[in-house]
């Protein structure tokens, strides 16, 4: 493996002393790669992406063992905004605008890292990236669609000037095409820029096609990791996640059995 | 008619400034949800310190205003570093609590300095800012209520709009979740809360005080009007806040020019209580955006 910018080394997460959601996970991010953690509801990844970016800490949660290595510095139970200063921005799901706020005023609370500094320029970068904000910047945040919300705050991450950019489930209630659309954005950015991306999703098709590398979760625990050629080859990834059948081809309702195939990892 | 005139000028120039120290209340309010019981002894407050500045001090007027109001700023910050920060995270009623013992502390301060007495300032006012509109006349301090109240509205109007330190302030009330992933420091944002907050309220002091005399009692009275005042504009709109003061303000001048002056000071709180009535939620509270 080459440059490694961040490295989890069998971190447990407990919630409020008592509930331990995270159980010994170990993953690593390669400088400028694109790693999407894959998993279903409640398998820990967000509570993964919060244990690194410092959102644990208001929720009540807590690392407990392990630790998060970044730029070769610990950075475990660290505040958030120590965190974000070093480059790590986390976009939490469902979006989370200041709805109160318009689009442009959104996109200056990304600046509060470097506060002080110019930003006229960035927010130029953030319209090239989704010029779908332009012609809404002086609208309230509250009144936009789903789709300019996560071009939102994804371009608002981006005013952060972040070295590793964390998208929890950019997908999350989104039309294909949309979703495409941020896909595509997601890569290029990526590529342009060379921000490192860890991405959350539940759409695995999307994820993997994007993605250099892939994990899967399940339980609080790594269960699996690869390229994300190997990992759509994974007759087990293809099943349960990618929706098709075991040989590959679609699944017919007709093979849908009444006990469900093992996943042979438990 | 001269009659209602006059108390129309006099009503919006007392309303003016119970509205901007209510700003005050719902900046903090806003900000981290904690309603400070505290508010009107910070007023009081001010108006001493005042006092003291221009009496004691013998510091030119100007100077000791200006004093005054950076003092009662660093106030604010040290409130919040050494009584409010340790209970982050704590049960907001003992955050609430801590504010009515505050009151308390600082009451009891203003009466072991200044005593319980009506202490007057001198006059300092100059009478070219007496004002002859027809037939109402302003005193020179209406006058001079009116202008700073207008420069600070203004001033607020772009620290909350155009600064990124007031557009942080903002994203901290809108959603502190997404603020703080973004790195926006959040205690950073409540102690300047506080502090602006401490500062609206001694700056309100001060004129009170010009107006009405400079008496604990009285002063910490009329921090309570804030709660009136931010019911009925609304507890979370700052804009609000000010046209609740401006409404409280005319009808208190209206009830004392034409009822009775010892109901003035009622009059407000039966308003309160149907305003929570009718409109639990304010004129202006927040109507939440809803996405359906």
């Amino acid at each position: 493996m080459g440059d490694i910018l961040l490295q989890l080394n069998n971190i447990s997460v407990v919630y409020s002393n008592v509930i331990q959601v995270l159980k010994g996970v170990s993953l690593s991010v390669e400088r400028g790669h694109i790693v999407s953690l894959l998993g279903s509801n409640g398998a820990g990844k967000t509570t993964t992406l919060k244990a690194i970016s410092g959102l644990l800490k208001p929720e009540n949660g807590e690392v407990t063992d392990g630790n998060i290595i970044y730029n070769s510095v610990n950075i475990q139970n660290r505040a958030p905004e120590d965190i974000t200063r070093q480059g790590i921005i986390q976009v939490l799901e469902g979006r989370q605008p200041f709805k109160y706020l318009t689009i442009e005023e959104n996109l200056r609370v990304g600046t509060a890292t470097r506060p002080g500094k110019p930003y006229k320029e960035d927010l130029e970068m953030v319209y090239h990236y989704f010029p779908a904000l332009v012609k809404r910047k002086k609208a309230l945040a509250g009144y936009c669609s789903g789709g300019e919300l996560q071009m939102l705050v994804i371009g608002r991450a981006l005013m952060a000037h972040p070295q590793l950019l964390m998208l929890d489930e950019p997908s999350l209630g989104l039309a294909p095409l949309v979703v495409q659309e941020i896909f595509r954005i997601i890569k290029k950015i990526n590529e342009e820029h060379g921000t490192t991306i860890v991405l959350v999703e539940q759409n695995a098709n999307m994820a993997l096609q994007v993605a250099h590398y892939g994990y899967v979760m399940e339980n609080g625990k790594i269960v699996m990791e690869g390229t994300s050629a190997e990992l759509s080859d994974n007759p087990d990834v293809k099943e349960f996640y990618l929706g098709m059948a075991a040989s590959g081809m679609a699944k017919s309702y007709k093979d849908v059995k009444s006990y469900r195939r093992r996943k042979r990892w438990l | 008619m001269d009659f209602f005139l006059q108390l129309l000028v006099n009503g919006v120039c007392v309303g003016l400034l119970y509205g901007i120290s209510a700003m005050g209340f719902v900046m903090i309010f806003k900000a981290s949800s904690v309603l400070n019981f505290a508010h009107g002894e910070l007023l009081a407050l001010g108006a001493f310190i005042f006092l003291s500045l221009i009496t004691w001090g013998k510091i030119p007027v100007a100077a000791a205003f200006i004093l005054t109001l950076a003092g009662c700023f660093l106030l604010g910050f040290i409130i919040e570093r050494f009584f409010l920060r340790p209970l982050i995270g704590e049960k907001l009623i003992f955050v609430i609590m801590l504010t009515v013992g505050l009151a308390a502390m600082f009451k009891g301060l203003i009466l072991l300095i200044w005593g319980g007495n009506l202490h007057t300032y001198p006059e300092f006012l100059p009478p070219s800012l007496e004002m002859q509109l027809g037939p109402i006349y302003i005193a020179p301090v209406y006058s001079a209520t009116l202008v700073i109240s207008i420069v600070f509205l203004i001033l607020f109007g772009l620290f909350f709009k155009k600064s990124s330190q007031g557009i942080f302030m903002r994203s901290v009330a809108d959603n502190q979740k997404a603020a703080l992933s973004l790195g926006v420091h959040v205690r950073r944002v409540f102690a300047l809360s506080w502090a602006i907050a401490a500062m609206v309220a001694c700056m309100s002091g001060i004129v009170l005080g010009i107006i009405n005399g400079v008496n604990v009692h009285d002063l910490s009275a009329i921090g309570l009007k804030v709660f009136p005042v931010v019911i009925l504009g609304g507890l979370d709109s700052i804009g609000g806040a000010i046209i609740g003061g401006i409404i409280i303000g005319l009808l208190e001048t209206f009830t004392g020019g034409y009822l009775s002056p010892s109901l003035r000071d009622v009059v407000p709180y039966i308003v309160l209580v149907v305003i929570l009535m009718v409109k639990p939620y304010g004129l202006f509270g927040l109507v939440e955006i809803e996405r359906v």
